[in-house]
């Protein structure tokens, strides 16, 4: 629970790491890309409050101490899902693969989540492989880079029919969040890899699962809005979006929010710190004082205090199957719900 | 919308953001110092992702110039693991321009810190396109195909907000299907919008519509306040990539803050 001004909230927090990129961690012969890649990260963080940066030391390979502390303890989340990330060209262990992720959800089982991931290209064995993953991880969600390399391909799109496999076994797992980052993009070099048009196609096809996309397409946030209006079950992933701009760029931050609340809804808006990019606390706090700087944005729908229940927790929860417990929910009960949510899983 | 060659330059200086006394020199040309020439030729290098001019982003590391005038540009971008692509493409239109520039003899442009940095910075030196840069790795030699995708959405975007401008002025909006080129009014938006009216190869004579969809079409009056929203939604979009790139230059040079606009 986070606590601010005498009010309680619940808190999911659906995009969170525990990641080694420590130098000892990095790949011979791709030391400069594995170095690259973290220094990039940190440079985000730079566009937190300065009281939240970190050294890159630290940066590179927090504890687990440092971890339970930042978001169990200081924000107060309720529940954290964990989005694997392999990137082992780089980082000879995984940056932050589901193993990794997976030694605190032992630790805190009621609390933590961990996604997993595929890759079409792996073909039968990535189904095997996603096969023992759901069952010795429970998976609920996975991970998806569509820009990832693979033995000589530059990415693929989710509209590909090397994908439908994938989709069939998530719907026989029972594994219906499908999490897509459409974000900044560093490979493949010459491919459109941003173009977020290939979930509106998957989206359609498979209207058993979920797809959130992280980051919101940014740089195309307008890409990934008018594909979002059109869609019941695309979600937007709100991480980099608070982080990166709330704090650094409050008048755009303003109006990306207005934006994605015109064009996606508040049923369907999802709060994620992208830990350890950025602290989830500073994030929560600062949101729940947000509003509007001024009455130059009177054309943005409006925001409330169930508004920011449903962002920061009750949305997630429902996607996951948390439980809320009592008194935690929206105020009006009842009330509208823009979101068409894939609630059951096709088949167990 | 016809330009004297006064407020052209007025309107060019605002928008590559050289300074009002670079552009006095820059006036009196014939004795005009080379490195403002230099940097004056820069500010017509865009950012293809964000639609402006690479001298206002602070993308221009350092530029030194030799009295027999060779020329030596370090680029920094935002982050070690910027887009190989769009850098590439912000280095070779760099190139070009700087050649192009009287009395400038050889030119050397390098990226600062980049990941890709030895790779791009070679291909540059040697004229070699972006397949020259990473082979084996990519088959697209000019990235033009990127390149229109986000001049089409510097169009959408910035029509956008000379519209809401033109709103906010008074302008009734039905006024604004019916606009021509010639009556868009003299602001460095317009022209910038004339110039990517151009590389879309989409007519921008003086009877052309004001307004118009990427593919040369004008907006239908049904469709306005959709198209406004759109509008809105993708400089929004291009402004909020903008911001998360300057933030992070700013925090990675340690470089004074920027007022938001």
């Amino acid at each position: 629970m986070y606590e601010k001004n005498g009010k309680k909230y619940f808190v999911v927090d659906s995009h969170i790491h525990l990641w080694d990129a420590s130098p000892e961690n990095w790949v011979k012969g791709a030391e400069a890309y594995a170095k690259g890649w973290i220094e990039c990260f940190h440079a985000y963080q730079s566009l937190g409050p300065p009281e939240t940066h970190w050294s890159i030391e630290k940066f590179m390979k927090y504890s687990i101490e440092d971890f339970e502390k930042d978001v169990f303890q200081d924000a107060g989340v309720d529940h954290g899902v964990f989005q694997s990330t392999y990137l082992k060209e780089w980082y000879s262990t995984g940056f932050n693969t589901a193993a990794q992720n997976n030694q605190l959800v032992e630790k805190y089982p009621d609390k933590l989540i961990v996604n997993g991931r595929w890759d079409p290209r792996d073909g039968d064995a990535g189904l095997r492989e996603l096969e023992a993953d759901a069952e010795k991880y429970k998976l609920q969600g996975v991970k998806l880079y569509t820009a990832e390399w693979n033995a000589g391909s530059r990415g693929y799109s989710l509209s590909d029919d090397i994908c439908k496999p994938f989709f069939e076994k998530c719907k026989e797992l029972g594994i219906k969040n499908i999490h897509v980052h459409k974000g900044p993009t560093i490979w493949p070099l010459d491919k459109d890899a941003f173009d977020p048009k290939d979930i509106d196609i998957a989206a359609t096809s498979n209207p058993e699962l979920n797809f959130i996309i992280e980051h919101v397409g940014l740089p195309r946030i307008e890409d990934f809005c008018f594909m979002a209006t059109q869609e019941p079950n695309v979600y937007a992933g709100l991480s980099v979006v608070f982080g990166g701009l709330m704090y650094a760029r409050p008048r755009f931050f303003a109006k990306v929010m207005g934006e994605l609340l015109f064009w996606v809804g508040e049923d369907k808006m999802l709060f994620g710190s992208d830990y350890g990019i950025w602290e989830p606390k500073w994030q929560i706090d600062m949101f729940l004082d947000w509003d509007y700087p001024d009455d130059s944005y009177s054309d943005y729908p409006r925001i409330n205090e169930d508004s920011r229940r449903k962002i920061l927790g009750l949305n997630a929860a429902k996607l996951y199957g948390i439980k809320v417990p009592e008194g935690y929910d929206v105020a009006g009960a009842g009330a509208k719900d823009d979101a068409q949510l894939v609630e059951e899983p096709a088949s167990a | 919308m016809s330009h004297t060659a006064s407020t052209h330059q007025e309107a060019s200086s605002r928008m590559t953001g050289i300074s009002a006394s670079a552009h006095a020199e820059a006036e009196s040309r014939r004795g005009g110092d080379l490195r403002e020439r230099v940097l004056d030729a820069l500010g017509q290098v865009y950012d293809p992702e964000l639609d402006e001019p690479i001298t206002q982003l602070r993308f221009i590391g350092s530029c030194v110039v030799s009295p027999d005038g060779d020329v030596d540009i370090m680029l920094r971008l935002p982050t070690p693991q910027c887009a190989p692509n769009f850098a590439f493409l912000m280095g070779a239109d760099s190139r070009r321009v700087v050649r192009a520039v009287a009395g400038v003899r050889n030119v050397v442009i390098r990226f600062e810190d980049h990941y890709t940095g030895d790779e791009i910075n070679a291909a540059l030196n040697q004229g070699a396109g972006f397949t020259g840069a990473f082979p084996g790795e990519t088959e697209d030699d000019d990235l033009e195909a990127l390149r229109m995708i986000f001049t089409r959405k510097a169009l959408i975007g910035r029509q956008g907000q000379i519209c809401e401008e033109l709103i906010k002025a008074g302008t009734e909006r039905s006024r604004l299907v019916e606009m021509t080129v010639a009556q868009l009014p003299d602001t460095p938006e317009a022209k910038r919008v004339l110039e990517l009216r151009t590389m879309l190869g989409v007519p921008a004579g003086d009877d052309a519509p004001a307004f118009v969809n990427p593919n040369g079409e004008g907006i239908a009056s049904d469709q306005l306040d959709r198209w406004l929203r759109g509008a809105r939604l993708v400089r929004v979009s291009l402004e909020a990539n903008g911001s998360i790139c300057r933030g992070l230059l700013q925090g990675r040079h340690k470089l004074a803050t920027e007022p938001e606009n």
